[in-house]
């Protein structure tokens, strides 16, 4: 039987959740055995090929985020939105009680020790979305992982039973939002 | 025994008195019924439906309907876990909660009540509305981006605290609490951390100052046993992570 | 300094005439708000100090009722209504037309605060809309060279009383009459039968009939008489629920414009029996220009022993009742909403039980009825329960008003028998090419035409007389936006399903009738729905997602039509939120956008860049029409 294939990203978060999948330590050598990872920050792989699993780590902030996310959805049969910041838009959404203006000038123009203050406007910077928003309000997602970061057992529990195709079922300390 | 009338939570029989909801027959008999707008130090609120139950068969909040002998209430049945994991997805999607940045994180009862409930996710689309955070309190701050309008703390300041501190104005979803003063700051209220309205918010609305993150994660309240386990933050003494004063 | 003691002393005197009850909160800043145009802070200060209320409740009040403002307003406030059938009329195109004329936007007040223009929940004048309200009084059949007038006399600061009166002329338009309508009455007739025959004897006549609640609930209406009857206590209340704010009803205003002295006749009747003093009518404050007429044959029937004291010289019946006037707020017509109302407070719901039979106004019993029950009571104290239940059906007896209005010729009240079919009232009122019908009302029931057949009574059809006409060439969609609208407008917000849910309803509806939906929003909608129905405190939640479910059910070529043909669709415009962004970075070039991923273009060139990808027969056919 081949391999399934599986790619991993991540948008506006802090990686903490793939961090969390480094944090699987030696069952990293079990879960090689029954998948194989395309696009992911773990085999610096650039482009994504056609998946099995897609799983995403981060919210929605700007242009990029959108096309990568379509990409992923184009490209997986399964997609998971994981950790906190995919699913709620988590602390990067923390900006959505102030306007994008305010976000920017105080970024680039009104903040400290800034020389030649202006907004950028280079296109190769993904502009910004007004908020913040979790990736299903952009895509149709099939699993939540919630966390922050969702723990190694968390993410072990969890891709054990999605592999062998059982329904999900955490523990009650395996499921958490912080 | 035989004396006493009953009805059947879940097939269990729950002896009850006169005069008693449902929801405290159940609290009296230790069967966990999920909530938030109800303490039991207050009389029923019936706002935020958590604790929807169905008798003979009709949906009704547990905490507003009266026992009556030979009832049959039906609680942990998946049809109600559904409808209680759509109504927390709608209070998280109403206000801003942002758990990785609350103080609260792990001894909030909304949190707690969405583990019981099983909620992995809001699936409802955000509002993310535009609210304040108010810290002119010398010892408290109020964040009104984590308010679910169960209006405990309105209930308690001005029934209890007898200082009718806490309001809530206006209609449907602009409906939202307020600090009763003209400068609408709590900083100009007789509030103080010993009233019974700093012990009673289920979130992390009303929060103490100067304590933050005081218990390491995998030690706080509801880290390591499930709401139904633990109780509720009001009524667990602060020693024991809860918020009670002793 | 002499403005503000002008206030104080304008608030003291309404505060006097009003005796500083705090039950009359309500109808004292109705008459502030009438005096100074808005309740500003120093107002609700000076109200809540007149009273001895603390400030927050009285701004609590101020704030829940929509037609009180907490903003400076015009002194000419004109609000349009905004029902489906108000719509269909044309009104969205008339409200723009005035406000080009004044000079002024919707929902604002002119610089110069002389006139504010907003919209409002359905009037009751959907038989002669579009309609709006002027300073709370009514202004129906409204059209452009009305409105040029109206625009005259507002710029030339003309009072409303040398207005033109046909502006305000609220005609009736009764076209079917049965055993209610159609025969003569005589004033005090009921009164002298249960003086005569006592109020035992005409329970027996009311358990006889079958008579149910006509506001739609359809409770037995002895049932609920002889339940406040038999509750403990001295004080006992009779309450006419005149709140007539279901979208698309209009039977109770008919019924108090012609037939006010049966409708008091009715409670008075009720009072006898049940023991009560004193009743209430619970106007909704859009029938303010009914008041005078009712209060004049309040007066009248105390004239000539009707009302008041010993009423037909019988020593110890005595009954008074006063009018209320609501002020916008749609919850307020369920009927524990409605009492709190009552009480000058804000109208949310109570918990139930115990119910208001034994709990009501003031925590004493209290029977709550429909305008139209009570003048069917007291019908059936002078002809007999059996006469009435010769009418109707096994489980639905005697006659209902049907306010009949959009798309027929002949819109207005039509009495029938129960068990009427939607076939015949179609047929009378002249509806020839209807896709469908609004039953009851947005919380009611949405038929399509293959239940036509269906009968309107208790056991099939049950309403409170809303029944709105949709035709062929209308789209049932406007008509479930414009109702998912409604309900986030009425929400009290009080509990969390039916406060959240109706928004997300609201958005949810929108984004599908502006053609950005896909079939898992249709999903949603159930899933949002169930969750309401089931969980929300009162009837207004868990009716609000009704007609959404129904038309779902009855009319699902109208919601597919405007699905995209994804099976999911972003909840938000991904373009549109990038435009600040290019705004201040001053970026126009194609990677400041975010091109819509169902356009041709984009798909197209997906599918050329990638061969490997899988391909649907949708886009078989697209790449087959490359030239």
């Amino acid at each position: 039987m081949s391999k399934l294939k599986v790619a991993t990203c991540s948008l506006a978060g802090c990686f903490g959740c793939h961090m969390s999948i480094l944090d699987l330590d030696e069952r990293l050598f079990t879960l090689v055995d029954l998948v194989e990872f395309d696009r992911s920050p773990i085999t610096d792989v650039k482009q994504i090929g056609y998946c099995d699993v897609g799983i995403i780590e981060g919210g929605v902030a700007n242009a990029e985020n959108v096309h990568v996310l379509r990409e992923f959805r184009a490209h997986c049969k399964i997609l998971i939105s994981m950790g906190a910041c995919a699913i709620t838009g988590g602390v990067p959404a923390m900006r959505n009680r102030f306007t994008l203006k305010e976000c920017l000038e105080e970024s680039y123009i009104s903040g400290a020790g800034l020389v030649d203050a202006q907004i950028p406007n280079d296109p190769e910077i993904p502009l910004l979305l007004s908020q913040v928003h979790p990736i299903h309000e952009v895509v149709k997602i099939d699993y939540f992982l919630p966390g922050c970061p969702p723990s190694a057992d968390a993410i072990w529990t969890f891709l054990t039973q999605l592999l062998s195709g059982q329904p999900i079922a955490l523990s009650y300390t395996q499921l958490h939002y912080d | 025994m035989s004396g006493e009338p009953s009805f059947t939570l879940d097939d269990q029989p729950v002896p009850f008195q006169d005069g008693q909801t449902i929801m405290e027959a159940a609290r009296v008999a230790g069967v966990y019924i999920p909530h938030l707008c109800f303490n039991p130090d207050f009389a029923p609120h019936g706002s935020c439906r958590v604790c929807l139950v169905k008798v003979n068969g009709r949906p009704q909040a547990a905490c507003t309907t009266p026992a009556v002998a030979g009832q049959v209430v039906q609680s942990e049945i998946e049809e109600l876990q559904e409808i209680r994991r759509g109504i927390l997805e709608m209070m998280f999607v109403e206000g801003n909660h942002i758990c990785p940045a609350c103080e609260k994180s792990g001894a909030c009862q909304l949190q707690a009540v969405a583990y019981y409930v099983g909620m992995l996710a809001p699936r409802f689309t955000y509002f993310y509305p535009q609210r304040t955070l108010d810290a002119s309190h010398p010892d408290a701050v109020i964040d009104f981006n984590r308010c679910i309008l169960c209006e405990l703390c309105v209930r308690a300041s001005r029934d209890i605290d007898g200082k009718n501190v806490f309001a809530v104005q206006n209609r449907g979803l602009k409906a939202h609490l307020v600090i009763n003063t003209p400068s609408g700051k709590l900083g100009a209220t007789t509030f103080s951390i010993t009233d019974k309205a700093a012990q009673v918010c289920p979130t992390g609305a009303i929060l103490i100052k100067n304590r933050g993150y005081e218990t390491p994660i995998g030690r706080r309240l509801y880290d390591r046993q499930p709401v139904n386990v633990v109780g509720d933050v009001a009524q667990v003494p602060e020693s024991e992570g809860g918020r009670r004063h002793e | 300094m002499a403005e503000s003691s002008t206030l104080a002393q304008t608030i003291h005197d309404i505060v006097q005439r009003h005796n500083s009850v705090p039950t009359r909160l309500l109808q004292i800043l109705r008459e502030v708000q009438d005096s100074l145009t808005w309740l500003s802070p120093e107002a609700i200060e000076r109200v809540a100090d007149e009273i001895g209320l603390s400030p927050d409740k009285v701004q609590r009040v101020a704030e829940f009722y929509s037609f009180l403002y907490t903003a400076p307003r015009g002194s000419y406030d004109i609000l349009f209504s905004d029902n489906i059938t108000d719509r269909m009329l044309g009104n969205r195109r008339l409200l723009r037309y005035l406000c080009d004329l004044l000079g002024v936007g919707i929902g604002q007040t002119r610089a110069d605060n002389r006139v504010s223009i907003g919209v409002t929940s359905c009037t009751g004048l959907c038989d002669q809309g579009p309609a709006a309200l002027v300073n709370g009084y009514a202004l129906p059949r409204l059209d452009k060279p009305r409105l040029d007038r109206i625009a005259e006399l507002i710029n030339s600061q003309t009072p409303l009383s040398e207005w033109p009166q046909d502006f305000f002329e609220v005609t009736s338009n009764i076209r079917r009459a049965d055993i209610l309508l159609g025969r003569h009455f005589a004033d005090g007739a009921a009164l002298r039968a249960v003086l005569k025959r006592g109020s035992q004897a005409i329970l027996e006549e009311l358990i006889k009939s079958g008579l149910r609640g006509q506001g739609g609930a359809g409770y037995k209406l002895a049932l609920k008489w002889i339940s406040c009857h038999d509750a403990p206590g001295e004080v006992k209340y009779v309450v006419c629920n005149a709140d007539e704010g279901e979208p698309g009803t209009f039977k109770d205003r008919v019924l108090m414009q012609e037939y006010a002295d049966l409708v008091f006749e009715g409670m008075t009747l009720c009072g006898r029996v049940i023991g009560a003093r004193q009743g209430f009518v619970y106007l909704r404050g859009e029938y303010r220009y009914l008041l005078d007429s009712l209060k004049a044959t309040l007066q009248r029937r105390r004239e000539i022993g009707l009302l008041g004291q010993s009423i037909l010289g019988e020593s110890g019946f005595d009954f008074d009742i006063d009018i209320h006037l609501g002020a916008g707020a749609y919850v307020c017509g369920e009927e524990s909403a409605l009492i709190e109302s009552l009480e000058g407070k804000h109208g949310v719901p109570r918990i139930r039980p115990p119910f208001p039979t034994t709990h009501g106004y003031l925590n004493k019993p209290t029977v709550v009825n429909n305008v139209e029950t009570f003048a069917v009571t007291a019908k059936i104290a002078t002809e007999g329960g059996a006469w009435f239940a010769s009418r109707g059906t096994a489980e639905s007896k005697g006659t209902k008003l049907l306010s009949v209005s959009g798309d027929c010729e002949r819109p207005g009240i039509y009495e029938y028998p129960f068990g009427v079919t939607v076939r015949r009232v179609l047929e009378d009122c002249g509806a020839r090419d209807a896709q469908g019908i609004q039953m009851a009302g947005p919380a009611g029931h949405t038929i399509s035409p293959k239940q036509y057949d269906r009968r309107i009574c208790f056991d099939d059809l049950a309403t409170g007389g809303s029944f709105m006409v949709f035709a062929k060439h209308r789209d049932i969609l406007d008509g479930m936006r414009n109702f998912a609208h409604f309900f986030v407008h009425e929400s009290c917000g009080f509990c969390t399903p039916c406060r959240v849910g109706t928004s997300l309803m609201r958005d949810l509806v929108d984004k599908v009738h502006t053609g950005h939906g896909a079939r898992a929003d249709l999903d949603e909608m159930r899933r949002l729905g169930r969750i309401m129905k089931a969980a929300s405190h009162c009837g207004l939640g868990q009716t609000a997602p009704n007609s959404v479910l129904d038309s779902l059910d009855q009319f699902p070529e109208a919601w597919e039509r405007r699905l995209r043909s994804t099976s999911y669709e972003p909840a938000f415009d991904l373009d549109a939120a990038l435009s600040e962004a290019r705004r201040l970075s001053g970026r126009d070039d194609p990677g400041a956008h975010l091109p819509d991923e169902q356009s041709d273009l984009v798909r197209l060139a997906k599918l050329l860049a990638d061969q490997d990808a899988p391909m649907s027969d949708d886009e078989r056919n697209l790449l087959g029409a490359l030239p």
